[in-house]
């Protein structure tokens, strides 16, 4: 419980798709087992790029304003967007910076390139060491129970559509087996035409 | 904290066998936002270890026009940490805009940004803070919780300590986002009630100021 990855509570995941990616995280920010809040999201955007922080909160927010700072510094130097592979290697780099002090992080990246259109997500742990994947990829303090739901639910090529429902199932149905996770959700589905978020209610206990 | 007076360079250390820390839990923050207004109260009792050393103590700064900061946490660095803040919002505001105040949520991630810092120097600034304001420019109550590791989230309503425990459940009840100040004062009477009534701890009553679009101002009825 004193592990600075659970103390605030949290789970993210991001999965692949037919020409789609969607990533998803729960909304509570947590003291131990007292819920603070329960709209307190984990996933940001970098322009086309979507990274899910899940972990301690104070790193969340940290890591969320320097990468802010980062990716808007990279967009000013090369005048276009970060590509996913890209932000995936700024991530890792800028983790293991801190390798002796490292931010108690595990962060996910879901996005497609503009260029090829592939999608592409993966995973890291708290010093960088990146985790491609071409399924899956889970983090917090839901993982065990989202590695469960994520390899039951999942299947290849899914449509926009079935993503949405997929993730939100395997998202929804593990946070509730976890005391720390839940209080609603978000998910972004990404699409070459164009991204929708949606809000899911959930438990709310 | 890079500037000089918050070098807490005295050499006396910070881990000793009497935890200050266990303190924290007995004061008591709160906040309430409504419609046009964030109601912020704190305990009066100023506590070391078993002995009550205060019992008109102010747990709060003004950080500028409509913006208060309560705070609890380890002794010393509680009014050491306020009143840095204090002085460097008001030189922060000085140098990013001159025409107006900064807006509650910019103050908000100014005092984040620096006990995040504080976080991860030598001797880190042990302090829980609520923040509360009222933006005078969209007319928005803010109220903001944030602990000692600064991990901030912006919410209708807060408490901090072992208050938490009884108070939340009462708002979680009874809070509307769109309550007047009498609503807000009734909600109040009714958390201190439960905790008057609850909790085993004397912590000499409630400080309590209103932040609106006219300023902070002290309700004298607690």
């Amino acid at each position: 419980m004193s592990s600075p990855f659970s103390i605030n509570g949290g789970a993210c995941v991001a999965m692949v798709g037919k020409d789609c990616v969607a990533i998803g995280c729960d909304l509570r920010l947590g003291n131990q087992a007292l819920t603070i809040s329960n709209t307190f999201p984990k996933i940001f955007n970098y322009g086309q790029t979507y990274l899910g922080l899940t972990g301690l909160a104070t790193d969340v927010l940290t890591v969320s304003d320097l990468f802010r700072y980062k990716v808007n510094m990279y967009r000013l130097r090369e005048e276009r967007d970060i590509e996913p592979e890209t932000m995936a290697n700024l991530v890792s780099s800028s983790l293991y910076e801190k390798r002796f002090g490292p931010y108690f992080v595990s962060p996910v990246i879901a996005g497609l390139n503009s260029r090829t259109g592939k999608p592409f997500i993966c995973g890291f742990d708290s010093i960088g060491c990146i985790d491609f994947a071409k399924d899956f990829i889970v983090s917090g303090t839901a993982s065990d129970q989202l590695f469960g739901t994520c390899e039951s639910f999942w299947e290849p090529d899914l449509g926009p559509e079935e993503l949405f429902e997929t993730i939100s199932q395997s998202l929804l149905n593990s946070v509730d087996r976890d005391a720390l996770s839940g209080w609603g959700a978000e998910v972004y589905v990404i699409t070459k035409d164009g991204v929708t978020k949606r809000l899911l209610k959930g438990r709310q206990d | 904290m890079a500037h000089g007076i918050m070098d807490g360079t005295d050499g006396w250390g910070t881990g000793g066998c009497l935890s200050r820390l266990s303190d924290s839990g007995r004061e008591v923050l709160l906040g309430i936002t409504g419609k046009d207004f964030t109601i912020i109260a704190a305990s009066k009792a100023a506590v070391r270890g078993i002995t009550i050393l205060k019992a008109e103590d102010d747990k709060t700064r003004a950080l500028n026009q409509h913006t208060l900061m309560a705070y609890s946490g380890e002794a010393g660095d509680t009014v050491q940490f306020a009143e840095y803040i204090q002085a460097n919002v008001a030189l922060y505001g000085m140098r990013t805009n001159l025409t107006q105040e900064l807006s509650p949520p910019a103050v908000a991630n100014f005092v984040r940004n620096q006990l995040a810092t504080s976080l991860r120097s030598r001797n880190a600034k042990h302090v829980n803070l609520l923040i509360g304001g009222f933006d005078p420019v969209k007319k928005t109550p803010h109220l903001y919780w944030m602990d000692y590791l600064a991990a901030k989230a912006e919410v209708p309503y807060a408490a901090h300590g072992y208050a938490a425990y009884y108070c939340l459940s009462i708002l979680d009840k009874h809070h509307h986002p769109d309550i007047d100040l009498e609503k807000g004062k009734e909600l109040l009477k009714m958390c201190i009630g439960e905790l008057r009534h609850r909790m085993p701890i004397e912590f000499k009553g409630m400080r309590v100021k209103v932040v609106s679009a006219e300023g902070i101002t002290e309700l004298e009825e607690f």
